[in-house]
């Protein structure tokens, strides 16, 4: 921190000009918001090209045989979707982005623990992210094998699996590069008197989410390493003609393949209790309850894996076991719940455009977190596992939560990132038709589900035809939301009305700096009295 | 209770289906009365109507009420859902058995007495008991109106079992992904009377007449019970292999290593192409999709299929 004390406190980290210039003066900067924003716009891109192969997707299954591509292609297609959404997407985005931008800010640091490393981590992140496209532009096909890399069909495959693979690999490295960070960060980092329960909730989901990234990635880098060497050598591990087991493939991916949901969904539940207490003007409900639930879910995440695994062969001891658990870890979701909404009692309500995705989060998050009690009972599992029944519900908490989320937290801080506020109509416009297109994309899923249809199929019977086209239809609505969204985003951070410091009259210490934030974001440290707290209005 | 869209043909079903109430009715409880609550504090709390908050930090009654409520419902929740499933995994001791045979990408149901078919002739009203078995990668065996699904897994022979209690034909899928065609391997599933079974069963005439068939029409037969027409065609379209129409004596490109050679397609390179797939690939085509059929045709087998396709002019 000495080295840098000549940077002056009223340049905001935009306007910023250091040693380079240009392009570089961001992609060498460790400044942790530009880094922030680096993660942004690396995925914006990547999310975009996720959503046309999904669109894509849907538009082969508007009606049964071939539509717009064979089979091969939409296997690939549906691949590396899940790929770039789960590994390059959901997984790091709102810790690597609003947890970089706002977590040194709102514990009142000057950056995170270590800034260099946290530019490292992003150069990982796009060397992982160039690997996986290599294998999809490259080699003998496209990687064709679903996200889960399933053994032992992932090493029997002749399309070039390996990039993908060692891309997967490589972007579990910046994972655990910024949650280590993180952990540092939030532990040696906070303002002098911000004690642990004054710590704001969403600092605290970004911790919950640091250990897992942290302490479950690992194992599926040390998986999917086995997986290869299993391609190359054929050393035996997952081989079942070499004595191997794929079931024990099953085992080491979802171990770190559930708790990954929660790397996803903590975040986004941090950032949806930052702005329903803001827009209630009111303090969180049940903060100490909220934390507890967060460290529980973090907690008990990591033991609810197999019920990915009813079907496959498990002992009935470790089935029952493995749901019961499921169903435990239901419990602090619904904590959190009852506490977004019991904050909105009595409060004063604005609906602004932030809360409007946040409430609608909440809807569909509960609808995502109550089909997965469908998914965690053993009888009904039985019948809906690998089903359209389980597309529809991770998409509702993938997308409809971690997605959700995202939205309501770029429309609550933009103005502080950006230092201007977005056009407020066009911003609910897309909303609405976001929300509108999303329920029918993904609800009639459950719906075919229920009826029967298998995941991952290329044609369908014809019964399942009808709930197909309203899916297709809503996946349309869906993405023209999703652009009146993003194209007035873009145009209001360049020309939009400038914002204050502090638009929605928020308490926490992000809005106490001017927005943009300069570079060292205070210029003194605050310090956080005896009745101080970031929810005191 | 009409809870699935699909047929109720099980003895499971009716275990399965109580689940299915019970759990969806307490989501919908849950999902309208939360919805709800938060629409009307969304417009009672209106800052118009309501310009000052008042602060409340939380309560500890409530907490401890919506954490003991949901422990509650869930633990119920778990029970029906256990209460459903466990009579899936003990078979009778006098099920009726068959082999369920996988590969991608078709099943093939193999009885006691040797029948060998591609569609699932089972009885009613007896518990009939499927060893799966899978030759190359993992498949999932899902017949919704039975609700019953297992995987079919490499190298861990397993099985499931069921009660047929209604006739009819239904839909037998494969649920866990495996490949190009994994959307075309389904089967259909017949139920029938005991009777109309047994006559079924031991009618051995199609096997009697086998071998007085041609030899091309039972090489035909034979393709047809192990799947080769999943991935080849007889009519020159391009499917995951090349086609059979004009194969046989003509001249054929292969790459081997990353050299291409030409070669007619004789009876020694039919033989080759069945039993060691992967060692020489068509031009044009992946490596690694075809399984090696070593051990499970016999040589008059091969023959017959030659036969075959000496045929497809």
């Amino acid at each position: 921190m000495q080295a840098s004390s000549h940077i002056p406190h009223d340049v905001s980290y935009l306007d910023y000009k250091g040693k380079h210039k240009g392009l570089l003066a961001w992609i060498l900067s460790t400044d942790h918001k530009r880094i922030a924003l680096l993660y942004m716009f690396s995925m914006m891109t990547l999310f975009l090209v996720g959503v046309l192969l999904g669109l894509a997707m849907k538009l082969e299954l508007i009606a049964p045989g071939k539509t717009i591509m064979g089979a091969q292609d939409y296997n690939a297609v549906f691949t590396v979707h899940g790929v770039i959404m789960i590994f390059m997407i959901v997984v790091p985005g709102l810790p690597a982005v609003f947890g970089n931008f706002l977590l040194p800010i709102m514990i009142g640091a000057k950056d995170v623990a270590f800034p260099k490393l946290n530019l490292f981590s992003w150069y990982v992140y796009i060397a992982g992210a160039i690997l996986v496209i290599i294998s999809v532009l490259f080699g003998d096909g496209s990687p064709d094998t679903g996200w889960t890399f399933y053994a032992p069909y992932s090493f029997k495959t002749g399309t070039n699996m390996l990039p993908a693979i060692f891309g997967a690999f490589v972007l579990g490295f910046s994972s655990i590069l910024t949650g280590l960070n993180f952990i540092v960060t939030i532990h040696r980092l906070r303002a002098p008197g911000m004690s642990w329960t004054k710590m704001p909730l969403f600092p605290w989901t970004i911790y919950g989410t640091a250990w897992i990234q942290l302490l479950a990635t690992p194992v599926v880098g040390i998986t999917l390493v086995l997986v290869s060497l299993e391609r190359i050598f054929g050393i035996g591990v997952f081989d079942p003609a070499l004595g191997g087991d794929p079931i024990l493939y099953q085992h080491l991916f979802w171990i770190y393949s559930h708790p990954a949901v929660y790397i996803m969904i903590l975040p986004a539940m941090g950032a949806i209790s930052e702005v329903i207490p803001t827009f209630s003007q009111k303090h969180i409900f049940g903060y100490k309850a909220i934390v507890a639930s967060t460290l529980a879910i973090a907690f008990v995440g990591y033991f609810v894996w197999g019920h990915h695994m009813f079907t496959s062969g498990m002992s009935g001891t470790a089935q029952y076991t493995f749901s019961i658990l499921t169903f435990l870890v239901a419990i602090p979701s619904a904590i959190k719940v009852f506490n977004w909404i019991s904050t909105m009692y009595k409060g004063s309500i604005s609906l602004e455009t932030p809360f409007y995705w946040a409430a609608s989060f909440i809807f569909v998050f509960m609808i995502g977190g109550l089909s997965g009690l469908v998914l965690g009972a053993l009888a009904t599992d039985v019948y809906v596992h690998d089903t359209a029944f389980v597309v529809a519900h991770f998409h509702f908490i993938v997308f409809g939560g971690v997605g959700f989320a995202f939205f309501a937290a770029i429309h609550y801080w933009f103005p502080k990132m950006f230092g201007r506020m977005y056009d407020t109509t066009w911003a609910n416009v897309g909303w609405i038709v976001f929300f509108i297109g999303f329920l029918a994309l993904y609800s009639p899923m459950f719906y075919l589900g229920l009826q029967g249809m298998p995941r991952r199929y290329y044609d369908y019977l014809e019964q399942f035809h009808a709930a197909n086209i309203l899916s297709t239809l809503g996946s349309w609505v869906m993405t023209f939301g999703l652009a009146i969204v993003l194209i007035n985003l873009f145009r209001s951070a360049k020309s939009g009305p400038i914002a204050g410091a502090n638009p929605w009259n928020g308490k926490t210490l992000e809005w106490t700096v001017p927005s943009p934030p300069p570079v060292e974001n205070f210029e003194e440290i605050p310090v956080y009295g005896e009745k101080d707290g970031p929810y005191e209005y | 209770m009409y809870i699935l869209a699909t047929p109720q043909a099980s003895n499971f079903v009716s275990g399965v289906d109580r689940a299915f109430l019970l759990i969806l009715g307490i989501c919908f409880v849950f999902l309208i009365g939360l919805t709800l609550t938060m629409i009307w504090f969304i417009y009672r709390y209106n800052r118009k109507r309501h310009p000052q908050a008042v602060q409340i930090k939380g309560s500890n009654t409530l907490e401890i009420v919506w954490t003991v409520i949901p422990t509650i419902l869930v633990l119920v929740m778990f029970y029906f859902g256990w209460a459903g499933w466990k009579p899936m995994k003990t078979a009778p001791e006098d099920s009726f058995e068959i082999d369920v045979i996988a590969r991608m990408w078709n099943f093939t149901f193999e009885y006691e007495n040797g029948k060998k078919t591609d569609t699932l002739f089972i009885p009613m009203d007896r518990p009939v008991k499927l060893n799966l078995k899978s030759l190359d990668v993992i498949h999932s065996v899902y017949i919704p109106a039975f609700r019953v699904k297992e995987d079919v897994v490499p190298g861990n022979d397993k099985f499931m079992w069921f009660i047929p209690e209604k006739e009819g034909i239904y839909e037998l899928f494969c649920t866990e992904y495996c490949g190009l065609q994994h959307a075309y391997m389904y089967n259909w599933v017949k139920t029938m009377p005991q009777d109309e079974f047994n006559k079924w069963y031991t009618d051995t005439t199609v096997r009697a007449a086998a071998p007085v068939d041609s030899p091309a029409a039972a090489g035909k037969r034979i393709m047809t019970n192990i799947g080769c027409f999943a991935c080849h065609t007889i009519d020159g379209n391009k499917l995951v292999g090349p086609t059979f129409k004009g194969l046989y004596g003509h001249e054929v490109v292969l790459k081997v290593g990353g050299e291409t050679k030409t070669v007619v397609a004789d009876e020694e390179y039919i033989i080759k192409s069945i039993l060691d797939p992967n060692s020489e690939i068509v031009e044009g085509y992946n490596k690694g999709l075809m399984q090696s059929y070593q051990g499970q045709l016999s040589d008059t087998e091969i023959d017959q299929i030659i036969e075959y396709l000496k045929t497809l002019k």
